[in-house]
Parts: structure tokens; sequence; C-alpha cells
């Protein structure tokens, strides 16, 4: 019925995303009995929110415009603009970056690109700063799990989720090719350019290619400086600059988007190469070193999805990914150092979906993994890993209560080669492992004209050991059980629109949680000397918090728009770590864990007035302690940040656009560190061109 | 609605707490016990922080106060940038000076004894131990000259420093990765212990303990101990004892004994040893040692005598406190109360603790120290 003009609606508006398009169109018949005010704007929007009718809680996005305010460089840049989240990031353009969400850790956060999550078996870790903004359309961050029940089972697997989306092609009717290129250039030596060119190849069939270089010296001032209590006056004040920070990287990305009769596919193929200094803690009398890295990731991946009888859908999901990593300490006084290490990882994945009633669906998922790594590193055991996963979830609506449940079964199988982990035994591998996990959404909207939900979750998920954790040389232990966590959740998301002739659209939501990490994974010193350690499930952690974001558009004057988003979180996460010694657990107990702090908020704005932009965001991080112990020793400072950015478009001819923005950062220039002993950069620069064709 | 929205959004943000420059840190005292006229003036404590935390710290004892200083140094120094560094490993008073080696900082931080006043540092890449002999410091480093032959390999050295000038003045070639060394009867011993080499393959471990001659400064001979080894102090005879960690798996650590006449070891004690601390003819040895079986340290402690070497006793702490330090690090005796000091470095990235036994093992008081407290030096 509605299927036509669902249709012509579509081709109006151009669709953007074919992937949310298939799924607008499965629920284009239970649409019409839910269809509200919002409804119709959505569709003529065709945004991929489009995707999340469905959602329970719905995700905190950065997507499109909001994203080019920001003058994010990374992935992880840009996740410091989302609530609930910290990242912790070690400076600089080549500097590790790594996320964490509502200090569960970073081990507990699946990242997925484009729908398939980057894996990472042997460290567990996903460093987001390499994750160029260059290509990513969206961002968006789900505290438990996607609220979608058709994906596969690795979606319902981690504490909390992270889903990139990188540009995809779309044409309207007069177009069947773009191409943009981009050069950003400015501080740090910075030469960045890249570029895509997409081509509609038939009615069904779309090409993209994306690639990208980065050459950067990674040099920047920093300065620390001390100054007497009393006074005030200066004691010591040092600048310097940081060295072994410089990267070199390309990236390549190609993919096929296709259609179908009710369904679509689409294959993409990933190549990321870099070198890169590890520039390294700054301590007395070193301000250098020499660490170096090389890493290279392809993966090619391909999914599949269709509506294959009128109440049943099917996705299929498969990814191979082989990742390389050479770490090189080529500095004479220390060790030397010359490992490599190479993962791969293939992945199949096949999802169900049926609707057993006009507001029930169930579906059923069931994955496989399996990872190898491989090593030059001595007494090496040459881990592979066999992962199942079987994801039994269910989705319904009860008049004004919105319900889904799932339940992720895990089956854990490894294998080693040869070597020895290091203990006093011929190395075996770790027991096989299998995990039962719920989680479950709530909402409910208890007023029927306003845009009021009520929401709650639970969800109890666990993290492996990841194989440093069980089999790295000395350190791994093979004994090591998952890391669990357990997440409550409450909170309300409220819309209004519009409120009065200025303020066109307010959104608030806001959560308060609490989390339990149990048997968290922590080294503990091993025998005496030469700082050996031992990974145990020794660690308790507790976290009560607050996560608000409100979101809201001011129409200034008919041609100025101004947009403002706010964040902010509130974390009280304690290490309830049982300890040994009585006299060293009173140090600790209770302690806000290392590097998260209390209060932290964000701010983005923007005014757009014709064919200029006016962006200005803004970043808070309270104080924190680098240790469990709050003593005075470990205190580390607040720091805040501010960027802006002003951005000119040009429309030449009728299809070419130029873009020219120019942005500061740490406007203010401020000397902070996020990690200890490691500086961030003073203020900086960035000039970005952009044309597109 | 607006105007409300405002004005709650600008309340945050004047709520949220600012920076202020930051402070040098100054030292905390903490009273610990009645102050006492006699004997020494006090102890230094060396923290060694955990590598790349920039957090050695140096710590006081102040006997004619009964006070506890902590963390002293940026107090004391307070225009020294980054502090006194990264990951101290040794520390000793020479005549009137303090001389702190601090390892991943590849320096030798030297100090007035009394007031731990800087007066310079000597630069030794990834240096270990500290001795001295007339006017000259004695430090091992790990960082020799490079061979590849065909692998990568690089000896250690000990580097000979006039303490006048804080110059190195010459170098002696030794093992791979030599730590503790001692000084006596004209000779340097350097334990070497491969701890670099040996990790995958314990066949690659160092064994040997490298005899200088202090005359000519060129290592004269081996002596053949066990594989990887770590301190080494000699007794009131000159006789010479020397811990080897062992390799982690298989072997355990062990005490052995060189006769300096023979030069080459002549008895084996049967006990795991850390660390040890030499009063008198006792030697406080404690040992911290990983079980796979159990899958925790498992900690020893004893007192050997040195002129009959055999072990006094297997426990030096009687009330028990034992069971409770996680890892025990650091350890000295008073010579003259006899109180022992030990400390436990916990998880070592977080602060340590300070534990005064009397002569009887019984508890007399704790203090919090720094990260990973280790090193004493007696101020007399």
């Amino acid at each position: 019925m509605l299927f036509p003009a669902f249709r012509k609606v579509l081709s109006a508006a151009l669709s953007i995303f074919v992937c949310a398009q298939l799924i607008a169109q499965q629920d284009a018949d239970t649409t019409i009995v839910r269809s509200d005010t919002g409804r119709i704007k959505l569709l003529s929007a065709v945004t991929v929110s489009a995707l999340t009718h469905k959602e329970v809680i719905p995700a905190q996005k950065l997507s499109g415009e909001e994203i080019g305010r920001l003058n994010s460089f990374s992935v992880a840049d840009a996740m410091r603009y989302f609530a609930g989240v910290q990242v912790k990031d070690y400076g600089g353009i080549g500097g590790l970056k790594t996320v964490d969400m509502r200090s569960m850790g970073t081990n507990h956060m699946g990242v997925f690109y484009d729908g398939i999550q980057v894996g990472n078996a042997q460290n567990g870790q996903i460093d987001l700063g390499r994750f160029s903004m260059d290509n990513i359309e969206s961002i968006s961050l789900y505290n438990g799990q996607k609220s979608d029940i058709f994906q596969p089972a690795r979606d319902f697997g981690s504490a909390g989720t992270i889903y990139l989306r990188s540009r995809r092609p779309s044409f309207d009717s007069l177009t069947s090719s773009h191409f943009k290129g981009v050069l950003k250039t400015g501080s740090f030596d910075l030469i960045n350019p890249s570029l895509l060119w997409e081509r509609k190849l038939n009615d069904k069939l779309n090409f993209s290619f994306s690639s990208e270089y980065l050459n950067s010296s990674g040099k920047y001032k920093f300065r620390y400086k001390r100054v007497f209590e009393r006074s005030g006056n200066t004691a010591w004040d040092t600048t310097a600059v940081r060295q072994n920070g410089d990267i070199e990287a390309q990236r390549v990305e190609a993919g096929l988007y296709g259609n179908i009769k009710r369904g679509v596919w689409n294959v993409k193929a990933y190549f990321y190469n870099s070198g890169r200094g590890i520039p390294g803690a700054i301590v007395n009398n070193v301000w250098k070193r020499a660490q170096r890295q090389w890493d290279r990731n392809f993966f090619i991946q391909g999914s599949f999805q269709k509506n294959i009888i009128p109440k049943y859908d099917v996705q299929l999901n498969a990814k191979y990914a082989n990742d390389y990593m050479r770490y090189l300490n080529p500095d004479t006084t220390l060790l030397y150092i010359d490992n490599n290490f190479h993962q791969q990882e293939w992945y199949a994945s096949i999802a169900n979906k049926y609707s057993i009633a006009k507001n029930v669906d169930i579906s059923l998922s069931t994955d496989f993994q399996y990872n190898t790594l491989t090593s030059n590193l001595d007494g090496f055991v040459f881990p592979k890993r066999f992962t199942s996963l079987v994801a039994l979830a269910t989705a319904g609506e009860i008049g004004r209560i919105k319900l889904q449940a799932s339940i992720l079964g895990t089956f854990v199988n490894e294998s080693i080669k040869s070597g020895s982990n290091g203990g006093g035994n011929v190395a075996l591998a770790a027991p096989g492992k299998q995990e039962f996990t719920p989680a479950i959404f709530l909402s409910y909207k208890p007023f029927y004209r306003k845009e009021f939900n009520i929401r709650a979750f639970y969800k109890k998920i666990f993290r492996m050991p990841t194989f440093n954790d069980l089999y790295y040389t000395d350190i791994g232990n093979i004994s090591l059980r998952p890391e669990f966590t357990h997440q409550f959740n409450l909170g309300f998301q409220y819309t209004r629109t519009p409120l009065n002739s200025i303020l066109k659209r307010w959104q608030l939501q806001a959560d308060v949680y609490y989390n339990r990490v149990t048997d968290k994974i922590i080294a503990v010193p091993k025998g005496s000397g030469m700082y050996r350690w031992m990974m145990m499930n020794i660690g308790l952690v507790e976290i009560r918090g607050v996560d608000a974001v409100s979101d809201q558009s001011f129409q200034l004057f008919p041609d100025a728009v101004f947009h403002l988003r706010a964040t902010y979180t509130y974390q009280q996460a304690q290490d309830f770590t049982t300890r040994r010694n009585p006299d060293l657990q009173t140090e600790t107990w209770g302690g806000q864990i290392p590097y998260i702090p209390w209060h932290s908020a964000s701010l983005i704005t923007g005014i757009q007035y014709k064919s200029w932009n006016l962006n200005y965001s803004y970043i808070y991080t309270g104080e924190r302690y680098h240790n469990s112990a709050n003593i005075p020793e470990n205190y580390e400072q607040p720091w805040y940040t501010s960027d802006v950015s002003v951005v000119k478009n040009l429309k030449l001819k009728k299809r070419t656009s130029y873009k020219i923005s120019a942005e500061i950062n740490n406007l203010f220039d401020q000397d902070y560190e996020v990690v200890l002993n490691y500086p961030m950069p003073k203020r900086n620069y960035k000039i970005i061109l952009s044309v597109e064709l | 609605m607006r105007y409300n929205y405002i004005v709650i959004l600008s309340v945050f943000f004047l709520a949220t707490s600012c920076r202020k420059d930051v402070a040098v840190f100054m030292n905390e005292d903490i009273p610990v016990e009645q102050p006492s006229a006699d004997g020494f003036a006090g102890f230094y404590l060396l923290n060694e922080g955990n590598m790349g935390s920039n957090k050695s710290t140096l710590d006081f004892f102040d006997y004619k106060t009964g006070i506890y200083q902590r963390n002293i140094y940026a107090a004391v120094n307070p225009a020294i940038p980054k502090e006194m560094g990264d990951v101290g490993n040794d520390m000793r008073i020479y005549g009137s000076r303090l001389y702190a080696v601090i390892n991943a900082s590849n320096k030798v931080e030297v100090m007035n004894a009394k007031t731990a006043k800087r007066i310079g540092q000597i630069d030794i890449p990834n240096c270990r131990y500290i001795k001295f002999d007339k006017e000259f410091a004695y430090v091992t480093s790990y960082a020799g000259p490079i061979e590849i032959n065909p692998n990568y390999t690089q000896k250690g050295y000990v580097a000979k420093i006039d303490t006048a000038t804080l110059t190195i003045v010459d170098k002696c070639i030794v093992g791979f990765q030599p730590d503790d060394l001692e000084i006596s009867d004209g000779k340097i011993y350097v334990a070497n212990s491969g701890g670099y080499m040996g990790a995958g393959n314990t066949e690659k471990y160092e064994r040997t303990v490298s005899v200088i001659d202090l005359a000519t400064f060129r290592e004269d001979k081996r002596i053949d101990v066990a594989y990887n080894l770590h301190h080494i102090k000699a007794d009131n005879r000159g006789d010479i004892w020397v811990t080897s960690r062992g390799d982690y798996k298989q072997l355990p650590s062990r005490l052995f004994f060189i006769d300096k006449m023979q030069q080459k070891v002549t008895d084996t004690l049967p006990i795991a040893v850390s660390n040890f601390y030499l009063d008198g003819d006792s030697l406080y040895t404690y040992s911290t040692e990983w079980s796979y079986v159990t899958y925790s340290n498992v900690i020893t402690y004893g007192i050997i005598n040195t002129k009959t070497r055999e072990i006094v006793t297997a426990a030096f702490i009687s009330d028990g406190t034992d069971k409770t330090i996680e890892i025990p690090y650091g350890i000295m005796v008073n010579p003259l109360t006899k109180d022992i000091y030990v400390t436990d470095a916990g998880n070592y990235v977080s602060p340590g603790v300070l534990y005064c036994f009397d002569r009887n093992g019984k508890k007399k008081w704790s203090v919090r120290t720094g990260d990973i407290p280790a090193h004493f030096a007696l101020l007399p």
C-alpha cells in the first residue's frame, strides 16, 4: 500500500543510504500504524535515522554538519564530544588514542566500521587515532548495544559500541559520478591530501574509491612549568619540541554498493599502511626517544541483506582481516627489540529476523570467527582462537512500551602451536570458555503527545582475555577468566520542536547508571626485580555516573542558524580491588580509577550565515588522578581546550563547489597533559581546501 | 525557557573547577616515632617509580625529630625541571654526598648528603648500581658498545667517575647487563645478569662475576656462578656473597659464596634471595618468587650468619606482618638499634609502605612512601 508512495518520496528526496532505504522499506507496513508527525520529516530528510525507527534507546550520534563543526582530525578527537566517553590521548597526530566508555576500560568497547567489527585479538585495543575523519560520515555510540535486533551476534558482544560509517555513494538523477579532493595542511608540518571518487555503474550498482596520504613531522612545542606555591613565582619553565612523533600513512578504500530486489549488498576493501615514531614519555633527562612502529592493516568485508518472504529477512556478513605490526626499539642504551606481530581474522555471520506478530520481531544470529597471531617474539606460542556466537533476540511494542531482550552465547576454543609462555610448565592453550550473557532494554512513552521517553537497560557482558593477556611471553596467564561488566541504566529523552520563533529545536537526553566491572584483568608484579608482571583477574571497579546531552538549534535571522550541542558527564569510578596488604588497600580502596575525571563536558556550536560557517568547540576534563591512590602526588590538573574554525563555501559552476576552512586548535594555548608525561600540543593551526564536483 | 537554559549552562561552566599553575611539590612530614638523639642522623629512602612515570622520589627519615619527610626532592630543589627522574635504581652516601642512580633518566644524581641539595649529575645511559673507592665512584651500565655478530648484542661496562669533577675517566667492559658491584681487597666484583639476553632462552643468561683489578681497571677474570646474577656483597672478611635470580622458570634464585682467596664459588645456600642487607655478620635476606602452582608470589625471609654460612632463622618479622606484605622490595638494618626496615612495593604503580620493626621483629611503625620504595642510605 504504502510502498509506491514511499518509493516516490525516496526518489524525490534522493536515497542517500541504500541500507537505510532497505530497512525503511521493511518497516514500511508497520509505519502507518506508528506514523506520527516526525515520521514524514524523517522520510523527506532521508537520513539514516530511518534505521533507528525501532530503537529502544537511540544512539548518541555525530553526523554530517555536526562533524563538520569539529576540528577533529581523527575519530578519537571526535569521540571526546560524546557524553560518558573518555579519550586517552598520548598526544600528536600519530600518538595512541584509546577510548573508554563509562569507565569500563577500552577493551570493553566494540568498534564497528561500516557494519563489521574491527578486531584486535592481540591486545583488544583499537587505536581510534588511526581512523581519519576524512571519509567518515557518522559516528554513533551506543551504551550496551545497538537497539536493533537484526544484526550479527558480535554486535551484542560488547559493553558499549561505536559505529563508524564511511561515506557511501548516492546519486540523483542528473549525476553519475562524484569527485572530491581535499588537502589539509598546517602545524606539525602536516600534509594530508585525500581523494574520493564515486561512480554510478548502473541503476543498481555504485562504486566508491577513497584514498588518503598523511605525512607529518609530529613536531610541536610543549611547555612544562612549576611555580612556588606561596609566592606564585616561577620555579622552572621549560618549552621544548616534541620529537619522534613523525608519521607517514596511506589509506585506500574501495567499495561496491548494490541493490537487488528487496535487498542490498556491498563489498568493501580497506588498506592502511603506516610508519611512525613513538614519542614516549617525557622524563627527567630524556626528552627524545627512538622507538618506531609500523602497521599494515588490510581487510575485505561484505554484507548482504534481503527480505526473503514478507516477514522474514536475512543478513549475511563476512570479513577477512590481515594485520601486521612491527615494533622496533633501536635505542642503544636499552634492550634492543625488533618484534613483529601478524594477526589474521576470518569472520562470517548470518542473522535472521522474523516478524511473528505485527509488533513483535525475533531474530537469531550466528557468527563464526577465527583468529590467529604469529610473532618472532622469543618463546611465542602462536595462539589460534575459534569463537562461535549465537544471539537470540526479540523486540516488540506493547502500547507505549518498547522492549528488547537478547541472550548471547559465546563459545571460545583455543589452541597453540609451540613454544613456552614462560611458565614453569610446558605451554598449554587456555581452556575453552562458554558464557551466556543477557541484555534487556525498555522504553516507555508516558505522554501520547509529547516526545518524551523514559528508558532503562540492563546488560551483562564480558571481554575475553586478549592473546597478550593469555600468552605473551612471561606475562601471559592461561588461567585467566573473562572480565565481566554489569550495567544498569535509567534515563530519558525529550524532544521539542519548534519551541518558539528563535529556538527551533531542543532535544535533551540524560541517563544515570551503575556499572560493575568484575574479574578485571590487571597486571600484578611477579617475583622480584626487572619489572616482571603477571596478568590476574583481581580487579573490581564500581562506576556510578550521569550522562547528559542537550542539542538545540536557533534561528537567529532568516539567514543565520545557530547550533549548540552540550554534553556533561559525571562519573564516580571507584577501585574496590582487594589487596593482601591492608595498609596498601587503604591507599587505593574506593579511590577514583586512573584518568577518569569526576566531571567532564563538551560544547559544539556553530553559526551558519549564508555561505559562511563559524564553529567553536570546547572540551572540559576535570581533575583526575593517574592512580587509584588519590593522593597529591597523583593529582592531574583539569584541562580545557577551545577550537575554532571558519569555513567558506563557494559554488562556482553549477556542480562544482569549493570549501576553504581555517582552524585554530587549543585557541588559548593551554599547556596540558591527558596522560602523565605525554604533553599535548600548544596552539596549532590547520587549513583545509576541498573541491567537490 | 531559552534564558533559563543559558543560565543553567553558565552556572555549570562557572561551577567547573579551573586550572591553576602547578606548584612545586612540597614534602609531607609525618611523625612516626619518638625523637632519639644518639646514633644516626637519619636515612634516605629512594622510591623507584614505575618506568615512564618519572616518579622516582626521595624520602628522608630524621631520627632526631622522629619525623618522616615524604617526597623532599622538589622542595629542596625547586628549580630542577621534571624533578629527580625516572626509576631510581640505587643510592649511596659517600663522604658528604648522596648519589642516586636514576636508571631510566640515564644519570647519577649527586646531592649534598645532609640537605639533598643537588650538586650535579653524571650522564650514564642505562646505569644500574654504584660503589666507591678512594676518590672514584664506579657505576655499572647495561649500555656498552654494540656488536652485530650476527645478532645484535651489547655488553655492559663499569664507569669510573672522578668524584671531584663528576666526569667519567675510564670504562671497563664486562659481561651482558651487569647489575650490582662490590669492591673488596683491590678488586671490583661485578654480577653479570644477561637479563636482556636470557628472556627467551635460559642458556643466554650470563652466569659469571667479572673481577676487575682496581689498579689497572681491566677485567682480570670471570668467576662462574649461576645464571642471571643480581646482588653482590663482601662480608667482614672480604669474601663475596652473590645472588642469582634464576631463570624465573625451572631454576630458582640462590645465594652463593665466593671465597676471595680461591676466587671461586665454594658454597651455595639453598635459599632464594631477591635482596639482602649485611649487618655485622648477619645477612638479612628476603625473596619473592612466582609460583606457577598457586599463581601467587611466594615470599620468604631469613638471616644468614656469614661466618658459619648457616641459615640462622627463616623469619625476622615475628608479629605476622610478613603475611600481609605484597612485594618486599627494600631492606635495611640500623647497626645501632638493630631496627629492621622493610618496604612493600605493592602493585608497583601506587604508593608503597615502609615498615619499621624492632630487633625482635615486632612492628614499631609504618608509613606510606612513594611508588616502589626500594633503596636505603643511612646518614651518619
